[in-house]
């Protein structure tokens, strides 16, 4: 039986072509998918860029997802990795609010996420995380109570451990 | 050599193998025009009266021929007129280039005259589509244009190229002849384990049916789908798009299911244990509620595109690859079969649901003018139509013999196309009969192009069947809605014989049921163009029905045939 919705990451690998985001985006709302979060940026290879996506969905609504991202001709590659060993990142700018009475609390609070203080100004610090999504939402959930001014989230970006680059997901047509 | 881009384009256009263009000037595209007399004995422009009507004739042509279509169209009004005709032949995978005009590179994004963002518009109806920004890049383009076009599923490549391009002169050396596309590469044979697999179902299966869908014919695979019917005994359902696809005299021949198909086709389904969906794509028209089709079946399912597959039914065993090399995979795996039982439980089931009963009346009936068409022609015209009841009377009552035509929009069920296309098959296949089955509504939409099919004398045989209603919107108002005739009837439709007059064109009129064939073999005499006003029986509905989102148990017969049958 196919499982029930849950969270999705699926890699891309698309040529540089003028179009393409609004290619891949245009299907994906055509189609009713619900991105929850999308990355891009260069490859390794000159001319392609790779793209992460976050899609909710039940194992046949990834799979649709797949072959109709897999359809359109500027996209090279489509790998589904969420249930692979892979290393899934995102990146936040928080702007937090800071008094010179509370700002060590703040700066004790970055030191246990690992985060880093980025910029200093009177009234406010800029802190950077990067993790995944669990630790960046724990640790702006805690400087929440400081008041966040603005806060900047990139998508999830991911890739698979050791030495392997992308695999072949195998899809349900069978012809891997 | 230095070449414009205009003459790259037309010398491009030639090494594709392109002899007909439908097209429409503008000031974008004029730099093309001015190209155009220097290739004119080799390129035939054919001037059409819209747009619309350049993207239909290109979509009629390429079904009819099994080549490529090309039109185009200036930027702007030119280029979202030829939107509903691509939005068609992309629903349908017809293959399709369509070439646009553009303003000028320095004005993109200014919002200038007739400027559209064409690339844009087009994006959810083109297999894909380009902007073409250098001379140099147009032969690469339309190389790659036509390989997409017509590879693996077919469907619309659109180019975009703006005026000073088919200026900015360029070197045109070799024509490419390959193709460097890393993201597209469709599968050709099926993989043989799936195949194996297949092979044990159809050995397994006890009432088997195929259900063939246009990728028959857009593989030509015809005669594999006859030799793996014969050798396995399995009755073939052809869709809609595929009905040409097997011969409808051949004794496996169901016919078509669904919403209008014949009963015992939809039955068939309903009681089939293997369903082996070739080229098809389990549309909503043929499969009713999903939760309810086809509930005792396990589903083969081949297409040469993955995203179809698992689209809309469970299937048991996929296959990609192009359904040529599949069948031919498979006939050569599976062992001869009879299936007995079925076979005379079919014939029964046919006996019982007589869906082609026409009732005995003095009236004129339109499927009985459709029949007469059918018998006149033995089958083997190429028959194109419009949408709506005469559409769904076509597919039934109509005997196709041969495959490429039955050339009709499917998907997009787009009114207007009897007219434009059937211009189109004709000028693709010149030495055949082309008739048009046409509605009274639907013929109005485009009736412009008989300016262009009188010019050129493109000798298209149109009947329209003249019932002065939108009358498949009038049916379903008689059977949902309280038979509450809003907006589906005309009140003045015009003459349609004083009007094929006024364009030069024979216009005949017949009223009476004995009128009928003398009208149709007159037409079918009459060197040029005819435009036959079949004035039929105004209220008349096509049976059998399955009204949308149900199943076969719902079916409506024609009342009287159940009455006669009590
Ligand atoms: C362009 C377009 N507009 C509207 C419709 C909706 N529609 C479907 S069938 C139909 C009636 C068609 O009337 P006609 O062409 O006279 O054919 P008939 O059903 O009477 O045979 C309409 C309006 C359509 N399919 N296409």
């Amino acid at each position: 039986m196919p499982k029930g919705p849950a969270s999705h990451t699926i890699v891309a690998l698309v040529q540089d072509r003028p179009g393409v985001l609004n290619r891949v985006a245009s299907m994906f709302r055509r189609r009713g998918y619900n991105i929850v979060s999308l990355s891009v940026g260069h490859s390794e290879q000159p001319g392609f860029s790779r793209m992460t996506f976050v899609v909710n969905g039940d194992d046949h609504t990834i799979e649709q997802v797949r072959n109709q991202l897999d359809r359109l001709i500027d996209v090279v590659k489509v790998s589904d990795l969420s249930d692979e060993n892979v290393v899934a990142r995102e990146l936040a700018l928080i702007k937090v609010q800071a008094t010179p009475y509370n700002r060590s609390e703040i700066i004790q609070l970055v030191d246990i996420f690992r985060a880093n203080i980025v910029d200093v100004s009177p009234d406010s610090l800029i802190i950077e995380v990067t993790g995944d999504e669990d630790k960046v939402d724990s640790l702006l959930q805690l400087l929440k109570s400081f008041g966040v001014r603005e806060l900047m989230r990139t998508g999830r970006v991911a890739m698979l451990r050791g030495a392997n680059a992308y695999p072949g997901t195998p899809s349900a047509n069978g012809n891997q | 050599m230095q070449l414009t881009g205009g003459q790259i384009l037309c010398e491009s256009l030639i090494r594709e193998g392109v002899d007909v263009v439908f097209g429409l000037p503008g000031g974008a595209i004029l730099p093309l025009y001015g190209t155009l007399p220097q290739y004119k004995d080799r390129i035939r422009h054919i001037l059409v009266r819209h747009e619309q009507g350049a993207a239909m004739a290109a979509d009629g042509y390429a079904r009819a021929t099994g080549k490529v279509g090309v039109c185009w169209a200036t930027s702007g009004p030119g280029a979202t007129n030829l939107v509903t005709g691509l939005a068609c032949s992309s629903m349908d995978s017809v293959p399709i280039v369509a070439i646009t005009g553009q303003v000028a590179r320095p004005t993109i994004g200014k919002d200038a005259f007739q400027e559209i963002d064409v690339t844009g518009v087009t994006l959810p109806i083109t297999k894909h589509n380009y902007l073409v920004m250098h001379a140099s890049e147009i032969a690469r383009t339309i190389r790659e244009a036509f390989y997409i076009a017509s590879s693996g599923r077919p469907g619309v490549v659109l180019v975009d190229i703006p005026r000073d391009v088919f200026q900015e002169k360029a070197e045109f050396g070799e024509y490419p002849t390959t193709v460097d596309l890393p993201g597209y590469k469709p599968v050709l044979d099926g993989n043989i384990s799936q195949i194996l697999r297949a092979a044990r179902l159809i050995k397994e299966a006890q009432r088997p049916v195929v259900l063939a869908g246009h990728g028959v014919l857009l593989s030509r695979a015809m005669d594999e789908l006859r030799e793996f019917a014969e050798k396995t005994q399995t009755p073939v359902i052809t869709t809609l798009l595929g009905l040409s696809g097997f011969p409808q005299t051949h004794y496996l021949s169901l016919g078509m299911p669904g919403m209008h198909g014949v009963a015992w086709a939809s039955l068939a389904l309903d009681e089939a244990d293997l369903i082996i969906g070739l080229g098809a794509r389990f549309d909503d028209r043929v499969t009713g509620d999903l939760k309810r089709f086809a509930p005792n079946a396990k589903i083969i399912h081949v297409d040469v595109d993955p995203s179809e597959i698992g689209k809309s039914v469970a299937t048991a065993v996929p296959i990609v690859g192009d359904l040529k090399r599949v069948l031919k995979q498979l006939i050569a795996n599976v062992e001869p079969a009879i299936h007995v039982e079925w076979m005379a439980h079919l014939d029964q089931l046919r006996r019982e649901h007589p869906s082609l009963y026409i009732r005995p009346t003095e009236k004129l009936l339109p499927q009985y003018v459709i029949r007469e068409i059918s018998e006149v022609t033995d089958g083997r015209a190429v028959i194109v139509t419009g949408v709506g009841q005469h559409q769904m009377w076509t597919a039934l009552h109509y005997t196709f013999k041969e495959p490429y035509t039955m050339i009709t929009s499917g998907g997009l069920g787009a009114m207007g196309f009897e007219v434009p296309a059937a211009m189109g098959a004709q000028v693709g296949v010149p030495d055949r009969v082309v008739w048009s089955i046409a509605g009274d509504g639907g013929f109005q939409m485009t009736m412009s192009e008989l300016a262009t099919i009188a010019e050129n004398n493109i000798p298209v045989k149109f009947a329209i069947i003249n019932n002065n209603f939108l009358g498949m919107v009038r049916q379903w108002q008689e059977f949902f809605y309280n038979r509450e005739y809003s907006a589906s009837g005309y009140t003045k439709n015009p003459d349609f014989v004083k009007l094929a007059e006024a364009f030069g064109i024979l216009g005949l009129r017949v009223t009476e049921r004995s009128q009928v064939r003398d009208a149709i073999i007159k037409a079918m005499e009459w060197a040029g163009p005819v435009v036959v006003d079949f004035v039929v029986e105004e209220e008349e509905n096509v049976y059998p029905m399955i009204p949308a989102g149900t199943s076969v148990d719902q079916l409506i017969e024609e009342p009287q045939m159940v009455e006669e049958r009590r």
